[in-house]
């Protein structure tokens, strides 16, 4: 990385810290909403760990923790898209454009913004998970496995908002950065293990990279660890698609002017 | 166009007053008389008073103080009267881009009330008569600013109001639709339509009223024709600059019947105030003709509402006032904000 | 002139807020879709829940059918502030202010938008159910009485959308009643039905919600036939809700229209 890149990927994440930090409407929802999925899920299916054939060693709290952490992750980035919508829709992303060298770092800033907010997000959702009796059956390098997937899949989604963000250039883009998250984080075992599936969403949940992800992580909390390669080649291939994604959004965002 | 009495179709103020909790008194007590059938224009910058002055004669906004009559019903005892008698088009043009014109017109005759049986007529008489006919029935998210505005006034019409209230209703159009606009209104106030319009423009206030109030931070610092108003501040001046350097002095000795000799100008040229106005404009000419003056350039400068402001307040009114949407948007209870009663 | 009598008046209301909704279809679609999609993924995921003993039925397709119900009235609360809200920005409120509209005619004309769309996603939500492969128990009065149901509750809730869209006269502030409305969905017997949450706070929290009854007025439809007691205490609350959103409302509309 050049030591321009990094000088605004600096600056512009260092902003957008202090923005989401200094604003409880921001802050509130970004905890929030993964501690309500959670607690609704968890919670609230709780029953579902009886379900026959259900035998995920961790119990169903650790089971849903896994998706509730890689949907965070998601909505993390998509978040930071409709972030990155509102400064371009309000011109203040002009004056990065304006004034940074390399404005790849103006995408890295973002993207580094995004992880800091996950990781207060994550490190909340986590303590919560523990005082309600998760069990974890992962060891030190396994639980580095689970979070090191759950950056991945920010990255990922943050890059996939931010190329739409910087196509569309207005919070009217929202729901297209939302609703592929939403689909293809719903269209995998969310409820039940794949195996437990059938049907039309074994089907689909079948060939859904997410699936991997999931499987992967749920893996690594319970101590088992599984479809290790599988899942961290997805997860290390999304994000360097979705940045030349990305990149191409910037390219589009500065041809705009 | 009005079948009342004219004697009702005027507007009245008497120590008009809006104080807001914990913010500014944007009206601090206005006194004013309308006559039935006049054009009064009510000028001043923005954040001055004027939104708040109409939203309150309108019924939209309860006076702290003072007492006001709108086509001689009271604005706080009867509003439901006052709002039968007048017809608004506020400072937002306040329409539904879903609806078309035309449903717009619908709405609004059947809401005041006007038989069924009349409101296509009076709503297709209406959308001819502002030039919408042809897109009536286009949805209004489609329409220019300036056809915007020019429904805004069909729809205050609609239920022939004996007394309209504008508020800035040419700001942000361009030069064609402002003029159009405002040969609609003189059109109206011929018809005996009582009109109090607002503006931040001293050529609309100039062109369309018959008598201005100018008003400056929730007071009013000035009233009368516009011609008043700016003959109370000075003559109008003319000013003589010579071909030749030299004749300096013959040009002032050949305006010296006209009136009193002003500071030189930068451009080396004889001031004089007309004494007689701007009609003896014709006889300085005729006076430096035959004095054999060659004269390279001859300027009449007449006072403006400008300098009318600046006489009154000390600050030019082009470019007084704060940014709009700001403070008095706010207190006036433009939409959205929320009104605290006191 | 006198203004229009009250039926004009929430007539010319009514028409245009059906007018608007109809000529919004990024109101009418989302509200469509977004349930029957999770309604796909939820029968298809927690199928193997009717396994649970206790659990009412066999279908867990019937048993998930009354929730786009509830999420479509949520999608009310938010059609029905957001173009109040509208309404407040634009002025045109003030508009409405100065013609002799009465406060009862204006509210009742706005809800006019969201019977329509009640009735379109009743419509839906139960025929693509009954495609896939759902039951109704209580057979063809069933289905009249779940529309009526659906059309009782969405209006109830465009009620909450129009109060806030009255107190805070924004539609960014009705957009954020969106989670408040969603954890009240959730922590309900959506997913589960009550006897069998297990855990204690939940099935607690979810007992109290009335969103859990109204739920339960639709499967006793759906699973059981006619049961008249639930669905009376299901239309009971959707009339109560709407009772309190219209009291509400009203008071919000007495401080935002402050004419004299």
């Amino acid at each position: 990385m050049t030591r321009e890149v990094s000088q605004v990927a600096y600056a512009v994440a260092w902003r957008s810290i202090r923005v989401f930090a200094g604003n409880p409407q921001f802050i509130v929802p970004a905890l929030a909403f993964p501690l309500f999925f959670f607690t609704a899920f968890a919670g609230g299916l709780s029953a579902i760990g009886n379900a026959p054939g259900f035998d995920f060693p961790s119990g169903y709290t650790a089971f849903q923790f896994v998706f509730v952490l890689l949907q965070s992750a998601a909505f993390g980035g998509v978040f930071t898209g409709f972030g990155i919508a509102r400064e371009f829709e309000s011109g203040f992303a002009r004056r990065y454009l304006l004034a940074a060298r390399d404005r790849r770092g103006i995408v890295l800033g973002y993207a580094l913004a995004a992880l800091a907010r996950a990781l207060l997000t994550w490190t909340v959702l986590t303590v919560v998970a523990l005082i309600a009796g998760m069990q974890v059956g992962g060891d030190g390098v396994e639980l580095v496995g689970l979070f090191g997937l759950a950056v991945l899949v920010n990255l990922t989604a943050t890059m996939w908002a931010a190329g739409v963000a910087m196509r569309v250039r207005s919070i009217q883009g929202g729901p297209l950065m939302q609703f592929p998250v939403f689909l293809i984080l719903f269209l995998a075992p969310v409820y039940m293990p794949l195996n437990l599936l059938s049907g039309w969403i074994h089907a689909v949940a079948s060939v859904n990279p997410v699936t991997a992800l999931l499987e992967s992580g749920r893996g690594f909390i319970s101590g088992d660890p599984t479809l290790v390669l599988a899942a961290f080649a997805i997860a290390l291939a999304l994000p360097l698609l979705f940045a030349f994604w990305a990149c191409g959004g910037l390219r589009r965002a500065e041809a705009a002017g | 166009m009005t079948n009342q009495s004219p004697e009702r179709a005027g507007i009245e103020v008497e120590g008009l007053a809006r104080e807001f909790k914990n913010g500014p008194r944007a009206v601090d007590g206005i006194d004013l008389r309308v006559r039935p059938g006049e054009i009064y224009g009510f000028l001043g910058p923005n954040g001055a008073g004027k939104s708040t002055t109409v939203l309150m004669l309108t019924t939209l906004l309860p006076p702290t103080a003072g007492t006001a009559r709108v086509a001689g019903f009271d604005i706080v005892r009867e509003g439901g009267e006052v709002r039968g008698a007048i017809g608004a088009a506020l400072q937002e043009a306040a329409l539904d881009p879903l609806l078309s014109g035309r449903e717009h017109m619908r709405l609004q005759t059947a809401l005041h009330g006007l038989p069924k049986a009349e409101r296509g007529e009076r709503a297709g008489e209406l959308l001819d008569r502002v030039g919408l006919s042809e897109a009536a029935d286009r949805r209004v998210g489609g329409y220019s600013g300036g056809m915007k505005r020019r429904l805004d006034l069909a729809l205050a019409l609609a239920h022939r109001p004996r007394i309209l209230f504008l508020d800035e209703p040419t700001t942000g159009l361009d030069i064609q639709s402002r003029t159009a606009l405002w040969d609609e209104v003189a059109g109206l106030a011929r018809e005996g339509v009582t009109v109090f319009l607002t503006t931040q423009y001293l050529e609309e206030a100039d062109a369309l009223a018959d008598r201005v109030g100018i008003i400056d931070h929730g007071r009013i610092v000035a009233e009368g024709t516009p011609g008043e108003l700016k003959a109370e501040i000075g003559r109008p001046t003319v000013e003589a600059v010579p071909r030749e350097a030299a004749d300096a002095e013959r040009v002032a000795e050949a305006l010296r019947p006209f009136g009193e000799r002003c500071d030189p100008t930068r451009r080396g040229g004889i001031s004089v105030r007309l004494e007689g106005g701007e009609s003896q404009l014709a006889d300085v000419v005729r006076a430096l003709d035959a004095a054999g003056i060659a004269v390279e350039q001859l300027q009449l400068h007449a006072p403006s509402l400008d300098d009318v402001f600046l006489a009154k307040t000390g600050r030019s009114l082009e470019g007084a006032g704060e940014e709009p949407g700001s403070e008095e948007m706010e207190a006036a209870g433009a939409p959205g904000a929320k009104r605290e009663p006191l | 002139m006198r203004g229009g009598g009250l039926r004009t008046q929430v007539g010319q209301l009514a028409r245009r807020s059906v007018l608007r909704t109809l000529r919004q279809p990024g109101q009418i679609v989302p509200a469509l879709i977004f349930p029957l999609f999770l309604l796909a993924v939820n029968s298809g995921g927690l199928k193997d829940a009717t396994s649970l003993p206790g659990f009412p039925t066999d279908s867990y397709l019937t048993f998930a059918l009354a929730v786009p119900f509830m999420q479509g009235a949520l999608f009310s609360v938010m059609n029905a502030g957001t173009d109040l809200a509208r309404d407040i920005e634009t002025g045109f409120l003030n508009r409405l202010a100065l013609t002799p509209l009465r406060g009862a005619a204006l509210l009742s004309g706005l809800l006019a938008g969201a019977v329509v769309l009640g009735f379109a996603q009743a419509a839906t939500y139960l025929a693509v159910g009954l495609i896939a492969g759902a039951q109704l128990a209580a057979g063809a009065g069933g289905a009249l009485v779940i529309v009526a149901l659906a059309v009782t509750t969405t209006v109830a809730f465009g009620t909450l959308g129009l109060f806030a869209a009255l107190r805070a006269g924004n539609g960014e502030a009705v957009q954020s009643l969106f989670p408040v409305f969603f954890v009240f969905l959730f922590i309900s017997s959506m997913a589960l039905p009550l006897d069998l949450i297990q855990t204690q706070w939940f099935h607690d929290v979810a007992s109290a919600n009335p969103v859990s009854y109204l739920l339960q007025a639709y499967r006793s439809l759906l699973i059981e036939g006619w049961e008249l007691g639930e669905l009376a205490l299901g239309f009971a609350i959707a009339v109560a809700i709407g009772a309190l959103g219209m009291w509400a409302a009203a008071g919000a509309l007495k401080t935002r229209l402050v004419r004299t």
